[in-house]
């Protein structure tokens, strides 16, 4: 019976994974760093998307500081952060934040402040909605690895 | 994306399977990351694990240029063409200038090929756009073999 859970729960995984794909939330980037996991290495997966939450989330505050400020002028500092954004979202395998990420890059680009606002809250959405499923993703993982330490208990 | 001196066109099957080869050849040569991404930094760092190299890891520029003035030398750079305090067009003239002959890859989230031309005319040896993947790393192992 909690074999059957283990199985259960990858089948989960699989189907959320499916679904990420699916949507184009992520890409084949984020299979990337999967490969890269192993067992030296066992938590790489979750090190490298909470660096990437943590980074994002500090980009975001500075996007939304910078487009807050009414005497906000410098594009240059926002194209910065953008470039940054891109980056690492591409690196995770983030695509549709990556992807709005180049729109609102395109806006500053252009010195559009009301499309970098509107491009700021499409952002803020995606983000929030990757970050979401991502943890929903490492929460079934870690349901997972605990039902099949049940199902091979360590033998002495 | 890739640019560089006589790069070949397609990356072939053959180099990632080859992987092993590459890996007891490749452990004596040292590696400096320079990327102010932490993300992008703990990425590379992994891909190039894989591949029995550990690397040495900087966040700007000047820090890489530094470390070569006081005489470090590196087989291989991978730089990042945004930083703060120097970014890689600026911090790879510094090293060709200094005379550093490392095999100096760029990596850029910037996809525009005015830009990508600026960082290759600035000294590097090839350019690939983020993120670099185990194919790309092969690429460059193979050339880094090449060259040595």
């Amino acid at each position: 019976m909690l074999g059957l859970g283990a199985d259960r729960l990858r089948a989960d995984m699989n189907r959320l994974l499916a679904f990420l794909f699916h949507q184009g939330i992520l890409d084949e980037q984020y299979l990337q760093l999967q490969q890269l996991q192993d067992e030296s290495s066992p938590n790489f997966v979750s090190e490298v998307v909470n660096i990437y939450f943590h980074e994002s989330e500090k980009l975001l505050r500075n996007l939304r500081s910078l487009l807050m400020d009414r005497e906000f002028s410098d594009y240059k500092k926002m194209g910065i952060h953008l470039n940054q954004f891109m980056g690492s979202s591409s690196s995770i395998g983030a695509k549709r934040v990556r992807n709005v990420c180049v729109a609102f890059r395109a806006a500053s680009e252009q010195n559009n402040r009301a499309g970098c606002l509107r491009a700021l809250e499409l952002l803020e959405h995606e983000y929030c909605f990757l970050k979401n499923k991502l943890h929903e993703l490492f929460q079934i993982e870690q349901q997972r690895v605990l039902a099949v330490g049940v199902r091979y208990p360590m033998q002495n | 994306m890739v640019l560089g001196k006589g790069a070949s066109s397609s990356l072939s099957r053959k180099m990632v399977d080859g992987a092993e080869d590459m890996v007891s050849n490749c452990n004596d040569f040292t590696v400096l990351v320079v990327d102010d991404d932490p993300v992008i930094r703990k990425l590379h760092d992994m891909h190039l694990k894989k591949f029995g190299l550990s690397a040495q890891v900087v966040e700007n520029g000047k820090t890489a240029v530094d470390l070569c003035h006081f005489g470090a030398t590196f087989n291989l750079i991978l730089m990042d063409k945004e930083m703060p305090i120097m970014d890689g067009v600026e911090a790879t003239k510094e090293l060709r200038a200094m005379g550093v002959n490392s095999l100096i890859v760029g990596v850029t989230s910037r996809d525009s090929q005015y830009e990508t031309q600026a960082f290759m005319e600035a000294g590097l040896d090839f350019c690939f756009e983020k993120p670099l993947t185990a194919d790309k790393i092969s690429f460059i192992l193979q050339e880094l073999n090449k060259k040595n």
